[in-house]
């Protein structure tokens, strides 16, 4: 004891002090709070029991929102009925379902539920009306799918919200369209089909599963395509470049105009 | 020795021909002052040639048509797609040509940095006091190269024929559209009929690689020949007056320096455009006019007209059948006529205010122009505001900030920022005089502490060296003739340009724009006997006012 | 007008008419030396620069004054320095060489090889021109021996004499030349520029045709045919039946056509029943689908961003927000004019067709819309 105490005089004890206090407090939040996976078995339920899991989840989770029948509660979470699997899918497998607080627009977080617990759930709304099911394998594979066609849709209707590859752009009041590059294929799938939030819907007698694939496989594409030209900054365009020539050129050339007409050898006042 | 035998040789050839070694002497022994701003007009000279250079070679392969083609190149994406050749050969130079990409990076970066380092150059000029007499045609001069160059850049970045540049194709053809009783028709002939029709690119494709660049060798010709002629400013100091040029000859030194800084100029530009990407034109795919991506924004040198056309309320007028567009023209010529033209107008406008007609070589520090220094921030700052509303959707999306709200702050600040500005920066200047009158008054404190026989406590001071009191010394602006002064009892009869309503503006204004803490060196006990911006008369010729004469001041501090 | 001409210094040789053109006349004394090497640039005119340099010629020529120091004063800090200098020298070299090497090694022909070839191309490129720069500024501040010099100004206005002389040849040739005292001449002769002066500016007007009505009217006419973009297939109400669904629409036959488009383009919003109302036209929609024109009316922009939720067309260059469900009406933002509707009904097999073209232009305003 008495080490610490003698060194409580140091120059580093009050940031010691400071960062023992943060650690602390991060530890006890992260501990309460928990983080996504609850414990659950991954072997698979036959489909009733399935949706009476489902059924449970969402009455602990979903139903303080979304009424105890899905039906909606006005001013909290919209009516579940006929949404569709997919919905489900789309948004608990992206985080932003459960939501944790009131927003403009909910926002991507890390997941709560695992998967076998999002399919339940997903089933267990598809009961209750209906609506676009999750996506097959096959009906967002990248196999065959045409990166140039689909830059050509995403261009013409996705692009205006999401930006050219896809980087996300401003909304109304506060919402904005996401960015896309952390979604899965299925993802995109899903949100084309059902349209979350303010989002249109592209069903698929609109935009047919074809050619969701193919846009899918331009978004897809382009997000891994290396920059040839170096860092991309962002490819936002010319905002992020002008930046780059003020602060990085013109600051560089001042730099080096200082240096080579600097009075040097005596100090000068 | 060998330089006379390399003088012998080739020199004499020339010089039996031309007559060269008087002038090449003279040349050769000129004077450049040495300050770090002085070679902010040289970044843009330099990224000017690095423009020519890397745009010659990108000539060689572009091919300015809009007809459109099947793409077969090497960016796989677009296999098979129809796209304009302008369009196809941007991917084939980026794709399939070896330094292709590097050549156009290198380009769209000089691009950017020449009119960043035009501002940049036009700021110095502005806040020392550059432009006056006898260097005003030169600063109209450099503003005509402003303007060039934003036109040139439009040009130049529309030319792929890609997304957004199209989309910004697009606003400029809305814009020159609204325009009341001749839109359309300008419109039409620029564009050879309807939007966007086939002639556009290989018009802007001779304006951009032959007229404007034409325009600006022989503009920096003459703004070059101008600043050689009448000589460089320099900035206040030791030895220097309105009458010399103290510094460093041209050869060698002025030529080394400025070739390393040529060398830097490249290297910044190449160095840019291998670790940082831009204009990307194969993410943003061919143009079509029924597309557009969320963030779209021009250049960073048409932010502000970008600006300008998203803060405007929608106001148009409609009258007798006939649209006055208020809510596009107005955005798209009024910030910028009044940036230009308030640029172009101000040696003129404060040289009639001060009366100020005697020909300037030392330099103004900014703090001793205190009216001019706070309007040309106000100025920056309407710019800036505007600017930054060019990119409210991207702000919007990456601050987390509504965008509606951005575009309502920005409406307001537009106005009310530039007022701040000027105040706050005026009253900064003013405190920084007084700090100057200090020094030379109080000087430089030396740490060392003395009781005095009273029990008081003084710390010593040292006057400041010769060369920080000749660096703060300046002239006091001038006394304008007819403003009112003590001891004259009233003024009889104004001189020409002080009567009537508009001289009375003149003194009212004079007031304004020479208010400053006198500081000559004197020893006065630090103001001037009429105050702040009084004026000793014994010393100072005053000023011409009006009557077309002209006087140099006699009166130098240092000479 | 007393003679204001400041610059003049004791000792000049004053103004000479017979001088050649481009003799400097200034003081040969300036200012005094300072501690460091410091002297004046004096001006003699060229005789007696002549006579200096030919004197010292003649007895000993480590004699002549210099202007310019021949050495920096610590000669063991420049050998270093100049040992510095040589090797940023010869490493720009060898990146210059590496460029060179690199332009071969190097291919393209695919976004990874250029990704590697910028990188190497650029990266020599800038080591090899950063290197000279560094080197050069170093030889500057390290090996030439520091300097000050002063030169006088000369006065930038002309002597009075020079004056005079000049506006004498003027007035001489000017009364030579007739062209004052004629003045039948002169003005015949700007007569006979000014049509010349006024020809390029009428040979413009090929540039392109005039406006007429073209601008009030799109390709849109009855019976045409909307076909959902990128695909081209024409469109049942049947299909595109999902509430909160929209898309971009274009003619039958100009799918391709920029010019059309530009004016043509359309979106087809599906509203949930009940949501559509005034102004929106109910006649020109088919079963709550609403087409409005793509084309945004501030400066023409495609204004397609649409937020089903608000029921907000929101275009995307200037934030001009229109109301869907009420005939696309102005909310917010620079655009002063409602999105035009097209009207719409549905044809003999079921497709979405235009009942005509828009009843009003579509786009940008202009000065003759009315």
């Amino acid at each position: 004891m008495t080490s610490i105490t003698a060194r409580r005089r140091h120059p580093a004890a009050g940031y010691a002090v400071v960062t023992l206090g943060l650690l602390l407090a991060g530890l006890s939040y992260a501990a309460i709070t928990g983080s996504g996976a609850a414990s659950a078995s991954s072997h698979s339920l036959t489909q009733q029991a399935q949706i009476a899991q489902g059924k449970a989840i969402f009455n602990q989770e979903c139903s303080s929102c979304h009424g105890l029948f899905g039906q909606g509660v006005t001013g909290s979470g919209p009516s579940l009925i006929g949404v569709g699997s997919a919905a489900v899918d789309f948004q608990v497998s992206t985080g932003r379902m459960p939501a944790k607080e009131p927003a403009a627009e909910m926002p991507r977080k890390p997941l709560e539920l695992n998967t076998a617990q999002i399919r339940a759930l997903a089933a267990y709304i598809e009961s209750l009306g209906g609506g676009p099911a999750i996506p097959t394998s096959a009906q967002v594979s990248q196999t065959g799918a045409s990166p140039g066609f689909g830059q050509q849709l995403f261009v013409a209707d996705c692009a205006q919200c999401h930006n050219f590859v896809g980087a996300g752009g401003a909304l109304t009041y506060g919402k904005y369209a996401p960015p896309l590059t952390k979604s899965t294929p299925t993802q995109i799938y899903e949100a084309m089909l059902t349209g979350p939030e303010a989002m249109p819907v592209f069903n698929n007698t609109t935009i047919t599963p074809q050619e969701k694939r193919d846009v899918i496989a331009y978004i897809v594409q382009t997000r891994s395509e290396p920059n040839p030209g170096g860092f991309s900054l962002g490819r936002v365009g010319p905002v992020t470049e002008g930046l780059v020539a003020f602060i990085g050129l013109l600051l560089f050339m001042v730099f080096a105009a200082l240096w080579i007409t600097a009075k040097h050898g005596k100090a000068h006042e | 020795m060998t330089t006379n035998r390399a003088l012998g040789g080739v020199g004499g050839y020339l010089d039996d021909r031309f007559r060269g070694a008087q002038g090449f002497r003279t040349f050769f022994r000129k004077i450049f002052p040495d300050h770090w701003t002085f070679l902010l007009g040289e970044i843009a000279l330099y990224s000017f040639i690095i423009l020519l250079l890397t745009g010659t070679f990108l000539a060689l392969f572009f091919k300015p048509s809009m007809t459109e083609i099947i793409y077969h190149g090497s960016y796989l994406k677009f296999d098979g797609q129809r796209m304009s050749e302008a369009y196809a050969s941007t991917l084939n130079i980026s794709f399939d040509v070896r330094g292709g990409l590097l050549m156009r990076q290198i380009h769209h970066w000089a691009a950017d940095l020449f009119v960043a380092a035009i501002m940049a150059h036009m700021l110095r000029i502005f806040f020392t006091g550059a432009y006056r007499k006898p260097r005003e045609l030169n600063w109209l001069i450099g503003i005509v190269l402003f303007t060039l160059s934003l036109l040139e850049g439009l040009f130049g970045y529309s030319l792929p024929d890609d997304l957004l540049s199209g989309a910004g194709l697009r606003i400029t053809q809305g814009v020159l559209q609204s325009v009341p009783i001749v839109g359309t028709y300008l419109s039409f002939f620029l564009f050879g009929g309807e939007y966007p029709g086939t002639d556009i690119i290989p018009r802007m494709y001779i304006l951009h690689v032959l007229l404007i660049p034409g325009l600006f060798m022989a503009l920096i010709g003459a703004h070059l020949f101008i600043m050689f002629h009448q000589k460089h400013t320099q900035m206040p100091g030791k030895g220097r007056t309105e009458k010399n040029v103290v510094g460093a000859p041209m050869y060698p030194y002025f030529m080394a320096k400025t070739g390393a800084f040529f060398f830097f100029t490249f290297a910044a530009l190449a160095l840019a455009s291998t670790l940082a990407q831009i204009n990307p034109i194969w993410v943003y795919g061919p143009y079509n006019p029924i597309a557009i991506s969320a963030g779209s924004q021009p250049d960073f040198y048409m932010g502000f007209l970008e600006g300008s056309l998203r803060i405007m309320p929608a106001w148009q007028w409609v009258v007798f059948g006939h649209t006055f567009a208020f809510n596009v023209f107005i955005p798209g010529l009024v910030p910028l006529g009044l940036v230009m033209t308030g640029a172009a107008f101000w040696p003129f406008i404060e040289q009639w205010i001060t009366g100020d007609k005697r020909e300037h070589h030392v330099n103004d520090r900014p703090r001793n122009a205190p009216t001019r220094t706070a309007l040309g921030l106000a100025m920056v700052s309407f710019y800036g505001v505007l600017w930054l509303e060019g990119a409210n959707d991207v702000l919007a999306q990456h601050f987390d900030v509504p965008l509606y709200t951005i575009t309502w702050i920005a409406r307001f600040a537009v106005f009310i920022v530039p007022i701040v500005t000027y105040i706050v920066t005026k009253r900064i200047c003013l405190g920084l005089q007084r700090k100057d009158l200090h020094l030379l008054e109080h000087g430089v404190e030396t740490g060392i502490i003395r009781q005095l026989p009273s029990g008081e406590f003084i710390e010593e001071t040292r006057p400041a060296s010769e060369e920080v009191r000749a660096k703060i010394a300046r002239p006091e602006p001038l006394a304008l003739a007819g403003a009112k002064a003590e001891g004259e009892g009233e003024a009889d009869v104004p001189p020409p340009g002080m009567r009537g309503g508009l001289g009375r503006v003149k003194a009212r204004l004079n007031k304004v724009v020479t208010e400053s803490i006198p500081v000559n060196g004197h020893g006065t006990n630090g103001h001037g006997p009429n105050g702040p911006g009084g004026h000793d008369e014994d010393e100072h010729a005053h000023a011409a006012v009006g009557s077309g004469g002209q006087e140099s001041g006699t009166d130098q501090p240092g000479a | 007008m007393s003679d204001s001409t400041p610059g003049r210094g004791p000792g000049d040789s004053g103004q000479h008419g017979d001088l050649p053109a481009g003799a400097e006349t200034g003081s040969t004394n300036g200012e005094e030396a300072q501690a460091s090497p410091h002297r004046v640039i004096g001006t003699p005119p060229p005789a007696q620069a002549r006579s200096m340099l030919g004197a010292a010629a003649v007895n000993v020529p480590a004699e002549r004054e210099r202007e310019l120091p021949a050495d920096p004063p610590d000669l063991a800090s420049a050998k270093r320095a100049e040992r510095i200098v040589a090797a940023l020298f010869m490493l720009s070299m060898l990146a210059g060489l590496g460029f060179l090497a690199s332009y071969f090694i190097f291919g393209v022909h695919s976004v990874r090889n250029v990704l590697h070839s910028n990188l190497a191309l650029g990266g020599t490129m800038a080591l090899a021109f950063l290197c000279l720069g560094i080197g050069a500024t170093i030889w500057v501040r390290r090996l030439m021996p520091d300097v000050e010099l002063t030169e006088q100004r000369k006065p930038l206005r002309s002597t009075p004499q020079d004056r005079a002389a000049f506006a004498e040849t003027f007035e001489e040739g000017a009364d030579a030349s007739q062209f004052v005292k004629r003045p039948l001449l002169r003005r015949t002769l700007i007569a006979a520029t000014v049509p010349v002066a006024v020809a390029p500016i009428v040979l413009l007007r090929d540039l392109g045709p005039l406006p007429g009505k073209s601008l009030e009217h799109t390709v849109w006419r009855k019976g045409l045919r909307l076909l959902n973009y990128g695909v081209n297939t024409p469109i049942r109400p049947g299909d595109f039946s999902s509430p909160g669904g929209m898309i971009t629409v274009v003619p039958d036959g100009y799918q391709d056509d920029f010019n059309a488009l530009a004016k043509a383009a359309v979106i087809i919003i599906k509203m949930p029943p009940g949501v559509l109302q005034a102004p929106t036209v109910m006649n020109w929609t088919v079963d709550n689908i609403v087409a409005y024109s793509k084309i945004c009316t501030h400066v023409g922009c495609p204004a397609a961003l649409y937020e089903q939720t608000t029921h907000h067309i929101l275009c995307p260059c200037h934030q001009s927000t229109f109301d869907a469900a009420r005939g696309a009406k102005v909310i917010f933002g620079p655009a002063t004019r409602a999105l035009p509707q097209l009207p719409m009904t549905v044809d003999a097999d079921g497709y979405l067709v235009a009942q005509s073209d828009f009843t009003e232009p579509v786009g940008p305003s202009y000065w003759e819309r009315g």
